[in-house]
């Protein structure tokens, strides 16, 4: 039997304030445990809370750059349940009136086609405390730094029918929060989160399948794997004509196993009612548009100006237009050259191979976008050929020097392009090869002559120690021996 | 001194007849002899008085005095004081040392007023006669000259005690369905709920948060003035908090009367008031059309279903609210918890009382699937209707006056079998918080030897028309000048 | 209006309360006054009426992102029950 995959997904994303949502405390990473948990964050008695305007901000600007609609009135409630990492037994979350409303997000698939995925609506919420299992005499050590940290729950439709889109959505929202910097986007931190609703249905069926929700992804690789995973947890059992359990399921990607966590919520009934500590929040077109003046380009506006401005191709332009700080390396080294397709080429080649090679990312590269643009106009120029950039590159990387112009300097890898010593070598090469220029002259056929020029490259570029423009001996040589 | 109100002392302190040392010591003296037999207070902090009292007297004599300077005052144990055990009545709370101020505490303590411990009270401030406090029940000063052990109201019932038996001249208290107007009523002293968010919630225990409202409780409305000119006020930590300008109550005090509009809401006049208590608000009444006031039936439709409302919102936004006492950060915890859940459900169980665990269930009960329509927000429907009603009613007069209790002060253990009996104690108190409106409680008259309270009822941050006609009905009658026996 | 005994069983477990078998009948009577008490409420005509989640109608205000809490752990940690090396501790949890 042939099946669709459905996948919708909930993204946790941790807003970059200073503040936590309902409390001047610090939302700094990595203090010593508690440190940062005030009364308020603690739930001490008679503390109340009051909300942070930067959240509420910077939900609003996601809003808008996710074309979506503000909530103009938005509603806090409590969600109630006892767990020690939630201090009120309570999270208060928005239920049914949320600061973002419906919007929606294109994504680009691999095939260059491209997908709508919309967006259900996001909320804004507070963060849990940690738990930590290391073992203290069996007991479980409880970290609230992070409880009250401000989240928006971002809730997609079932838009997705595979991992890869899936995948890709991931990736363009991450892109998308982190350019509008209302997230700093380190995973590893868990500032984003993934969960993944996953059903399957026969394939063209119109009614969608019971679905599982895996929670927790925090990787774009494991929700690879976890979707894969899912997809055939789920045909295996329909295929042997079993039944899905709407459940939550934990997925272990070491291990590449997931299990339920239906135990857990069996007994839940989250018990939502509005937040009587606080007031309804009202979002006026002023506060709209002062979130409006602060977003910077989007991704999709930057790929439409990059494809503008640099003439460059629709793929080149996504590559570079996703991630923002990719586009300004890009944009600083194309301001120090002309040739903006080279300085993509570059950019997207030998950098991002060598970023990948040593997995960094690009603010932790060795070398700035404006070395690696005079690199490129030093080629654009013909002062280096691009066997001798390579090395140019690998000396710049490495720290040797810090700009090209001394590197090709001392390392000897200025080309040769001075037309009057060019000839001269070619006219004593030549005279050294009588027959295989006599050979040249008798042949007919363009195609092999084409082909036999290349026999006297060897002895042009040895001759000029290799910094010869192979471009203008090959000029020179075809003009004198077709003379 | 101990039968002089906080104006007076005040003034006595500032001509130097007495200092606040000396002050301080007498109420001292008067709670450790007498207290035992009203069990008023939960601590008394004798120590931390008589230093702030000392250094009271040095700011008077360095010229640095406000009308509170060394006046000894008493806070209800709901309120958070940093340094000083806050139990709220409760087991839960017994070894609760806050390391903060609640705002209203900060306030008294910046006004320079001399906290003498921390009063008994109803557990988490449910109930109607101080019977479910962890620290044992309060009994009432009236009545005792009989042998009669009767219950001084509640939640606040340790501050209209201790304020009765003159063991402190003031006390704060807190009002969610009548705490503050029962036990005053009760107690035969006077005092003030405000408007809701008149006075900052920071640092105030919370039972239900959008009923709960810190006020006022002393023997006269005069010093119920003094009071809430230092309670009152924008709290940037109290979302719930109004932002208006508080004006000096003590100014208005004095206007006349003349021209008042009364209101009689002829649901409050009903067959749940004994005739008894209802010749004696009739009697109040008469006094102020002698004072110039006219005086109107009006109506309040939907106030019967004021109990109804409220045994839906308070609960259900107390099991929210009183989640937060599981044995981890502060506060009871069970021994030896076998597992998470042993530690929750056996800290819950064996930290709270019968009242606050029927309430929660209720409220729990209330919020779950499939009820949630049905009760919270048919009763939050029903809250808009019982406002509405008070919004006409002040259309058409200034204040409305009532009786505070359908009867006098009973017998302890009487209503503590049924607690839907104990409810209806609050039948006329209960609409007002559902509305937010402010509104006193004042001594009108004895029935049986006990005191009868005269409920006047306010629109909206109207606490200076409120206080101004309960000081003018002062001044013509001494009813709060009555000392129980 | 009557509550069952599994309904008061059900509230316990989402209360976090341990009941007593004891204490359960007693319960029963005691919660099922208070909802027919409750029930009052739907003799009364709530069409076209707004909830009421507040007496005044306000709306929120906002914080400024500004940090204004400092480091109290030693203070906040004196009044808790058990903690270790800055954590509250608490009987192992079971993901």
């Amino acid at each position: 039997m042939q099946w669709d995959i459905v996948i919708g997904l909930e993204i946790h994303v941790q807003l970059a304030t200073k503040t936590k949502i309902f409390s001047g405390s610090s939302t700094a990473f990595g203090a010593e445990p508690n440190t940062q948990a005030s009364a308020v964050d603690l739930a001490m008695p008679g503390t109340l809370p009051v909300p942070n305007e930067q959240a509420f901000r910077y939900a609003v600007m996601f809003g808008l750059a996710v074309n979506a609609e503000i909530g103009r009135r938005s509603v806090f409630d409590r969600k109630n349940y006892f767990y020690p990492d939630l201090p009120k037994g309570y999270q208060t979350t928005q239920l049914d009136h949320p600061i973002v409303g419906p919007g929606f997000v294109d994504i680009d698939l691999e095939d260059g086609s491209s997908k709508r995925v919309r967006i259900h609506h996001a909320h804004l919420e507070e963060d849990a405390g940690k738990s930590l299992h290391e073992d203290f005499d069996g007991m479980t050590g409880i970290d609230l730094n992070r409880a009250g940290t401000p989240l928006i729950e971002i809730v997609t439709e079932p838009d997705m029918n595979s991992a890869e889109e899936a995948v890709a959505f991931a990736k363009k929202l991450h892109s998308l929060v982190s350019s509008i910097g209302i997230c700093d986007g380190d995973m590893s931190q868990g500032s984003l989160r993934f969960d993944v609703n996953i059903s399957l249905k026969p394939k063209g069926s119109d009614e969608l399948g019971t679905r599982t929700e895996t929670k927790n992804l925090n990787s774009f690789r494991f929700m690879e794997q976890a979707i894969a995973h899912e997809v055939e947890r789920q045909m295996d059992i329909l295929e042997d004509g079993g039944r899905i359990i709407q459940e939550t399921r934990l997925y272990n990607g070491d291990r590449d196993e997931s299990r339920s966590m239906r135990s857990k919520e069996e007994a839940n009934d989250y018990r939502y009612f509005p937040c009587p500590d606080l007031l309804p929040v009202v979002i006026d077109d002023a506060f709209i548009e002062s979130a409006r003046d602060l977003l910077p380009e989007l991704p999709d506006e930057r790929k439409a100006r990059f494809k503008e401005q640099y003439g460059l191709n629709d793929y080149d332009a996504r590559l570079l237009s996703d991630d923002a700080r990719i586009a300004a390396f890009f944009e600083e080294a194309v301001g120090q050259g002309k040739d903006a397709k080279l300085a993509a080429n570059w950019v997207l080649g030998e950098f991002s191979a060598r970023l990948n090679a040593e997995d960094k990312t690009v603010v932790q590269a060795p070398i700035t976008g404006s070395q690696l643009g005079q690199l490129v106009a030093r080629i654009a120029d013909n002062t280096v050929s691009s066997s001798g950039a390579k090395k140019v590159f690998e000396a710049l990387w490495n720290g040797d020097a810090d700009n090209a112009d001394a590197i090709i300097e001392a390392q000897g890898l200025k080309q040769v392009s001075d037309t009057g010593a060019l000839e001269q070598m070619v006219d004593e090469v030549l005279a050294g090869m009588p027959d295989q220029v006599a050979q040249y002259q008798e042949e007919a056929d363009p195609k092999k002559q084409k082909k036999m020029l290349g026999g006297f490259m060897g002895p042009l570029m040895k001759a000029s120690k290799g910094q010869g423009n192979p471009k203008l001996f090959n000029e020179i040589l075809v003009r004198k021996l077709g003379g | 001194m101990h039968n002089k109100s906080v104006a007076e002392l005040s003034r006595e302190l500032e001509s130097g007849k007495i200092s606040s040392v000396e002050l301080t010591r007498e109420f001292l003296d008067r709670i450790k002899a007498e207290d035992r037999q009203y069990n008023s207070f939960i601590t008394v902090t004798e120590d931390q008085a008589l230093a702030d009292a000392k250094t009271a007297d040095e700011q008077r004599a360095a010229g640095k005095a406000s009308v509170w300077t060394g006046v000894p005052f008493a806070h209800k144990d709901i309120f958070c004081t940093n340094g000083v055990a806050t139990t709220c009545g409760s087991k839960m709370l017994a070894n609760f040392v806050p390391p903060y101020d609640a705002t209203v505490t900060a306030n008294f303590r910046a006004a320079g007023a001399v906290c003498l411990g921390k009063t008994n009270m109803d557990e988490f401030a449910m109930g109607s006669s101080n019977e479910s406090s962890f620290f044992g029940a309060v009994t009432n000063p009236w009545g005792l000259g009989n042998g009669e052990k009767r219950v001084p109201g509640g939640s606040s019932g340790g501050s209209a005690a201790a304020i009765a038996a003159r063991l402190v001249p003031a006390a704060t208290a807190t009002d969610t369905g009548g705490s503050i107007r029962q036990p005053a009523a009760l107690c035969g002293v006077t005092g003030l709920k405000p408007t809701y968010g008149r006075v900052s919630r920071y640092g105030m225990i919370a039972f239900a948060s959008s009923l709960d409202q810190g006020g006022t409780m002393a023997r006269t409305a005069e010093d119920n003035a003094l009071m809430l000119n230092v309670m009152a006020g924008f709290d940037p930590k109290d979302s719930t908090c109004v932002d208006r300008a508080v004006p000096d109550y003590t100014a208005t005090l004095n206007e006349p009367l003349k021209g008042l509009r009364i209101g009689l809401p002829k649901e409050y006049f009903s067959d749940q008031l004994s005739p008894a208590m209802e010749q004696q608000v009739r009697n109040a009444v008469k006094e102020y059309e002698k004072l110039g006031a006219t005086v109107k039936e009006v109506s309040l439709p939907h106030a019967k279903l004021a109990i109804a409302a409220y045994y839906v919102i308070a609960p259900a936004e107390a099991s929210a609210n009183l989640s937060r006492f599981d044995g981890v950060r502060y506060g009871y915890r069970c021994d030896n918890p076998k597992d998470l859940n042993d530690l929750y459900t056996r800290t819950r169980a064996e930290g709270f009382g019968g009242e606050v665990k029927r309430r929660i269930l209720v409220g729990t009960y209330a919020l779950s699937a499939g009820y949630f329509d049905a009760y919270y927000l048919k009763a939050q429907k029903v809250r808009r209707l019982i406002q509405q009603d008070f919004v006409n009613a002040f259309n058409e007069v200034d204040v409305l006056m009532s009786p505070v209790t359908p009867s006098p002060a009973f017998v302890q253990g009487e209503k503590t079998s049924d607690p839907v009996t104990m409810y209806l104690e609050d039948v006329f108190t209960i609409a007002v918080n559902l509305a937010g409106v402010p509104a006193m409680s004042v001594p009108a008259g004895f029935v049986d030897g006990l005191p009868v309270g005269l409920q006047i009822i306010g629109n909206y941050f109207e606490e200076a028309r409120l206080l101004n006609a309960a000081h003018q009905y002062q001044q013509v009658t001494d009813w709060h000048q009555k000392l129980p026996q | 209006m009557t509550i069952s005994r599994e309904d008061i069983e059900k509230v316990a477990v989402l209360a976090r309360i341990r009941l007593d078998e004891e204490q359960i009948p007693a319960l029963e009577n005691d919660l099922g006054n208070i909802l027919s008490l409750v029930d009052q409420l739907s003799a009364a005509d709530t069409n076209n009426v707004e909830p009421l989640a507040h007496p005044l109608d306000a709306v929120q205000r906002l914080r400024a992102d500004e940090v204004t809490e400092t480091n109290q752990r030693e203070a906040f940690q004196a009044i808790a029950p058990a903690t270790e090396s800055g954590l509250y501790l608490v009987p192992r949890v079971i993901e």
